[in-house]
């Protein structure tokens, strides 16, 4: 019942790829054995040298985990919620097992048992995806929100009815083309109104840059003059719905609508290693200022950036040279 | 026939409002008297144009609309004016209450022909309700001449002072003179001046220091010293703690 799914976030298991992930559940567990060891300790040196002890143990294992997680999450990730989900913590459990029998071939030290590894790994793992799930749940209001956020600040009145009035013009003289730009915007508005939570691909991003521009490029004629570097775009790269557009369009209403002459717009993506890099850069102007509207739309691709990439993924703005820059890096997923 | 002038920064919307009125023709004869892409090339062209009524964009580049609106007060056989607009809330709200025409777009031929109609009646809109209607400051100020209007850009501006029933209005290059009131431009441009006198306001970034007169015992008078211009401009008594004080808080 999709009409009841709207408005809830699904359930997603963390992606074991991401670094922010990792570094959560480095940081996760060894916060709780060093809790474990200080309670289980009668004084706080004896408790230290139990912690070192005990991370000569764990930190292998933990890194194993990650490891083995990393390399499960592609298939993982394609399972429904609660599989996924038991299947990572069983996986975490036999895992955890067989590094213990192995250690104790071994060790010369005391080993914990078999059975206090495996359970405590367990229950770890449970309270660590209940973790990631709360911390998801946390996130989904912001993401409706910003989503809400996203349609009223994408459908700007003042570019539809001037792309209307445009095409209205065109009616008469050039039918065909008339007929073109109505199908640019009605593809326009259907992703605009589309499902904001699903990666869409750079390819088809890109397509939407590109009606965009040609609707803008009706309404503007010479004085909008965009240059396009696209030649080292990764199409299949995976993104956000929604994010190069708005740019786009910040870049047109502040950049060249406010100025008397020509405006030239630059749109760069390229893959750099694991990264994927998009620069749109535009004429800084003095008279119209990217003031508060542009404020409110970077903050909301930031926000919905940091949703689907957690840390890894950056937004950066930059006036040098008359010349006013956004530029967006995030890593490179691919379906 | 009602001679006609289109200003829009947008040529589609220009040729859709061309068309319209020869749709309307039959109704309300119309020529189209010029066209101009923003505020400022409007300016150039009108006078000359003879136009009667005036089909106004708001937005557009230079100067907008609505500044572009206050600059034809001063001229002979003003134009009437038609605003016309895609989306402003804060202007549309402007105008219904200071009784401005305006049309939205995409605009109707119905809707066009009544506004027409109406304006061709009218006459120019009423330099107070415009002044209403702005919600920022001119960028120029202007002085109308039999068929032309000159701007001097606000930021060029050294001074603004008042005498007999002008205003005159210093920049480094030259000096005009306006029919304005001393108070509404500092309440207008209460940012970027600051009196000094009962007669004069100064801008702001064009002092460059204060000259004390009056030797000895007298008591102090202060002068103000321009950036780039000789003369020196008396501080009244009673402005130069407020003088002194803003200019004290420049960083």
């Amino acid at each position: 019942m999709p009409s009841i799914r709207q408005n809830t976030y699904p359930d997603l298991l963390p992606d074991f790829r991401n670094l922010a992930v990792m570094a959560r559940v480095l940081v996760g567990v060894n916060a709780l054995a060093l809790a474990g060891t200080f309670y289980a300790a009668p004084a706080v040196a004896p408790a230290v040298d139990r912690f070192i002890h005990a991370a000569a143990f764990l930190e292998p294992l933990l890194l194993i985990e990650l490891m083995v997680l990393f390399a499960a999450s592609g298939l993982i990730a394609r399972l429904p919620y609660w599989i996924g989900g038991a299947i990572v913590i069983v996986l975490a459990g036999v895992l955890a097992g067989a590094y213990n029998a192995m250690v104790r071939t071994v060790a010369t030290e005391a080993v914990p048992s078999l059975s206090r590894t495996v359970v405590i790994t367990l229950l770890v793992a449970t309270a660590l995806l209940a973790y990631f799930r709360l911390h998801t749940k946390a996130f989904s209001p912001a993401l409706a929100e910003a989503r809400l956020q996203a349609l009223q600040a994408r459908i700007r009145p003042h570019f539809l009815f001037n792309s209307l009035n445009a095409v209205l013009a065109l009616i008469r003289r050039d039918p065909k083309r008339a007929e073109r730009a109505l199908e640019d915007i009605a593809d326009l508005f259907r992703t605009l109104m589309s499902d904001a939570r699903q990666f869409v691909r750079l390819a088809d991003e890109i397509a939407l840059l590109e009606r965009y521009a040609d609707i803008e490029q009706l309404r503007l004629g010479d004085r909008l003059r965009v240059s396009w570097e696209l030649d080292a775009a990764p199409s299949d790269a995976l993104l956000p719905p929604m994010v190069l557009q708005p740019l786009l369009e910040n870049a047109v209403y502040h950049g060249v609508e406010p100025g008397t002459g020509v405006g030239d717009v630059l749109v760069r993506i390229e893959r750099r290693g694991d990264r994927v890099h998009a620069t749109i850069e535009n004429p800084h102007l003095e008279t119209g200022g990217q003031r508060s509207g542009n404020r409110m739309a970077l903050e909301n691709i930031r926000e919905r950036l940091a949703l689907f990439f957690d840390a890894e993924a950056r937004l950066e703005t930059r006036i040098a040279n008359g010349r006013y820059r956004v530029e967006i890096e995030v890593p490179y997923r691919r379906t | 026939m009602i001679r006609v002038f289109l200003a829009d920064d947008e040529s589609p919307a220009r040729e859709r409002l061309k068309e319209l009125l020869q749709d309307i023709a039959a109704e309300v004869p119309t020529a189209v008297a010029g066209e101009a892409r923003n505020g400022v090339e409007a300016l150039e062209r009108l006078p000359a144009s003879g136009a009667q009524v005036l089909l106004l964009d708001i937005r557009m580049p230079g100067m907008d609309g609505l500044e572009l609106a206050r600059h034809l007060g001063g001229l002979e056989n003003a134009p009437a004016v038609i605003f016309v607009t895609a989306h402003d809330k804060h202007a549309l709200e402007a105008f219904e209450l200071n009784a401005l025409d305006y049309l939205l777009k995409p605009v109707r031929a119905s809707r066009l022909a009544a506004a027409l109609k109406k304006a061709a009646t009218a006459g120019p809109p009423r330099r107070e309700s415009l002044a209403r209607a702005a919600d920022a400051p001119r960028e120029y100020l202007s002085v109308a001449e039999r068929h032309r209007i000159v701007l001097v850009p606000v930021r060029d501006i050294l001074f603004l002072r008042a005498e007999q029933k002008y205003v005159t209005v210093r920049t480094r290059e030259r000096e005009h003179l306006i029919e304005e009131s001393l108070i509404a431009l500092e309440r207008e441009f209460s940012e970027p001046f600051v009196r000094i006198h009962r007669n004069c306001l100064v801008a702001r970034s064009a002092i460059r220091g204060f000259e004390r007169t009056g030797a000895g015992e007298e008591e102090a008078r202060w002068q103000v010293v321009l950036d780039g211009y000789a003369e020196r401009l008396p501080v009244s008594r009673r402005q130069w703690p407020a003088v002194r004080e803003l200019i004290a808080d420049r960083p």
